[in-house]
């Protein structure tokens, strides 16, 4: 499957050969599992096994919530009590899978962003990132949906207003909030597509799953220098790489396993920490809570649809140039989405040939600086729409466009690269090389 | 002279604050209960004392209905024996649909929903009320702290002033923890309401205390088996980390070694 030369399965004995004739499937799982690594790889690259987990926790705690959950809006919220006192092992299930969902986007924030300072979006991995942009997106449609699914009070008024986001669009927009919602406003009929979807998008998150892996296991791991792997013949092949069996299964697991005895402490003694307490109340359509905040992981780029108020410069020129079809509100559902299209379109926005961050000097501190403005907008999310918040998530949101729209395109072309090792060999031996301390 | 005359100002300046706080609410004061921290756990006499208050003076207006009344002999609750439970159950009653008639509730039953409309189910108070309201257990110090939620409801039942205003109608109550800072349910406790079997003192904040104890339960019945749960993942993953972490050096060795000499 890839394009690294290696050794491929053989089928020895009469039971394999007539298997292989047949069906290869011992020989896709031996080549996928037996993958030339790059033996490079530092530990940020363990997070993608991290996320195979999630998904994996996600869709089998989700399976069994669901033979004891019941989508009605007279019933879910009492439903899910129902798990967390009745059900044996309920309340561990429930709280591992509303805790593993923000594990899945902890774990994905970290996977994004060691690719955009390692350059793994660029050529030939565009299509890995791609379809890892989908998987993203749907993993936020997934995550919002399941959090209707309990029918508390942050539920119910977060739907509301997320799909209120859709009835901002020109002309459309309220036909297709009603096609969304199943009728004028948040209702059974929501819940219960809600809780379809919910329960399909996993799937097909775990088929774009195959595919993303597809890609990069064609293109070979992207690493730490950014340099590619040696493919003239398989000794030299041999000495940029190690096998992902067992080099990589053993260490990932390591990680995994470190980052999953944190994850079972918050489960085991802090679960509601994540959550917010307003979806302890029954979804009432009469009172609306005093603060309608989304869950942590959504929160920068709810800070991005707030911070583009009327009275900001750009949305203004937008409205009088459209003859007020862009408003406001509608101008900040584009820049949410703008501010997911323009990292999903890096490969060619970043014009600079060198992949890794290691080797541009200039390009280092403004990644730096927009790892900073994510966490920044994070918090902002969270707070209050007055006093100085509204500058701080606008000066945030500019900054992400920039970064993406204007900073990594000339970088590209003033930036000085510095020298990077010819080979992994180079880079691993230099690691490894120095004298014992 | 400028010294005093800033000691003043200072001094004017925080008792304004102070008042200031009395009349918006939201003073939520820190409560050391049992079952706060890792290893916390529920104190049986005190949920027993703290449903004694539940059942005389709150559940004349609130509700607890995804609460079943079986769980009050659970382990690690209140631990109820059965029998008492039952008699517990037999002085509640319920409407039965197969009967067309009132009948008394068993175990099996679930607590009475609210009496008055406008009184808020407590199944799930003390969780719903916790962190944001309070500055205890609103961010990382939870894990020892706890959620909060008893705390807001012990400031609540604490909190009145003994002020009151008409608007529309309503009256309302000063209260230092509600947020606001006025509260339409009329003081429930003041002190010496119910006589504890065990001789426990019965004035105001112990009888807040325990019932807010109670409400914890009642909202969170499972947290002794989800730490308990919590503690053993964590101690075999850590174990195993170790053991992966070996498996792992060991692997590498002489990976590393080759690079080493190269």
């Amino acid at each position: 499957m890839s394009g690294i030369p290696h050794d491929h399965y053989e089928p020895k004995t009469g039971i394999e050969k007539w298997l292989h004739s047949r069906l290869p499937i011992v020989g896709l799982l031996y080549d996928t599992i037996m993958i030339p690594t790059p033996k490079n790889l530092n530990w940020w690259w363990i997070w993608g096994i991290v996320l195979a987990f999630c998904l994996a926790l996600q869709i089998v705690t989700g399976i069994v919530l669901v033979m004891h959950y019941t989508p009605h809006v007279d019933l879910a919220f009492a439903s899910v009590e129902h798990i967390m006192r009745d059900v044996n092992g309920g309340f561990m299930l429930r709280y591992l899978h509303a805790n593993g969902a923000s594990l899945f986007f902890f774990a994905v924030y970290i996977h994004i962003f060691r690719g955009l300072f390692y350059g793994s979006y660029k050529a030939p991995r565009e299509i890995t990132w791609i379809v890892g942009m989908i998987i993203y997106l749907l993993m936020m449609a997934t995550g919002f949906m399941g959090y209707v699914l309990p029918w508390g009070q942050m539920s119910f008024w977060g739907a509301t207003v997320i799909t209120g986001l859709f009835g901002a669009i020109p002309f459309i927009g309220e036909s297709i909030q009603t096609w969304l919602l199943g009728g004028p406003a948040v209702d059974n009929a929501t819940l219960n597509r809600f809780f379809s979807l919910h329960y399909l998008l996993p799937f097909v998150i775990a088929a774009m799953v195959i595919v993303h892996i597809w890609a990069f296991h064609t293109t070979g791991n992207n690493n730490p220098t950014g340099v590619d792997v040696r493919k003239g013949s398989k000794e030299e092949a041999e000495k940029d790489t190690l096998p992902f069996w067992p080099y990589f299964v053993i260490k990932d697991l390591f990680a995994l396993v470190v980052v999953l005895a944190v994850f079972f402490a918050v489960v085991g003694f802090m679960p509601n920490f994540l959550g917010h307490p307003d979806n302890y109340i029954e979804a009432n359509p009469l009172s609306t809570p005093a603060h309608i905040v989304p869950e942590w992981y959504f929160l920068p780029f709810y800070a991005i649809l707030r911070a583009f108020t009327g009275d900001v410069w750009v949305v203004m020129a937008a409205s009088w140039i459209t003859g007020g079809i862009v408003d406001a509100k509608f101008f900040g559902v584009l820049a949410m989405f703008g501010a997911i299209i323009v990292m999903a379109l890096v490969p060619w926005l970043d014009t600079s040939r060198v992949r890794s961050g290691r080797f541009r000097p200039m390009f280092k501190w403004w990644f730096y600086l927009l790892v900073l403005d994510f966490i920044v907008l994070m918090w902002v999310g969270a707070m209050p729409t007055d006093g100085i918040y509204p500058y701080i998530s606008l000066i945030g949101a500019t900054y992400w466009f920039a970064y993406f729209l204007v900073i990594l395109p000339i970088l590209g072309v003033i930036e000085k690269p510095t020298a990077a090792p010819a080979t992994i060999e180079e880079d691993f031996n230099a690691h490894y090389g120095k004298p014992a301390e | 002279m400028l010294k005093k005359l800033a000691i003043t100002a200072v001094a004017a300046l925080t008792l304004s604050a102070g008042g200031a706080i009395a009349a918006e609410g939201g003073h939520i004061h820190d409560v050391d209960f049992s079952f706060e921290g890792p290893f916390g756990k529920f104190d049986q006499m005190q949920l027993q004392r703290g449903l004694q208050v539940y059942t005389e003076v709150c559940s004349a207006c609130h509700g607890m209905k995804f609460v079943p009344i079986r769980t009050l002999a659970d382990e690690g609750g209140p631990a109820l024996p059965e029998d008492q439970v039952r008699a517990y159950a037999a002085q509640l009653e319920i409407y039965d649909p197969e009967l067309d008639d009132m009948r008394p509730r068993t175990p099996a039953d679930h607590f009475p929903p609210h009496g008055d409309p406008n009184a808020p189910d407590l199944s799930l108070m003390a969780k719903a009320r916790a962190g944001f309201h309070g500055p205890y257990g609103s961010g990382i110090n939870q894990f020892v702290k706890g959620i909060g939620g008893p705390e807001y409801i012990v400031s609540i039942l604490t909190g009145y002033t003994g002020k009151e205003k008409e608007e529309a109608g309503t009256t309302y109550y000063e209260n230092t923890a509600f947020p606001g800072g006025w509260i339409a349910m009329a003081p429930p406790l003041s002190g010496e309401d119910v006589e504890f079997a065990d001789g426990h003192s019965n004035e105001l904040h112990h009888e807040a205390t325990d019932v807010a104890a109670f409400l914890m339960w009642a909202a969170e019945p499972k947290m002794m088996a989800r730490q308990h749960a919590g503690f053993v993942a964590v101690l075999f993953l850590s174990i195993l980390s170790v053991l992966l972490y070996l498996t792992n050096k060991r692997l590498w060795a002489p990976v590393k070694k080759k690079a080493k000499e190269a």
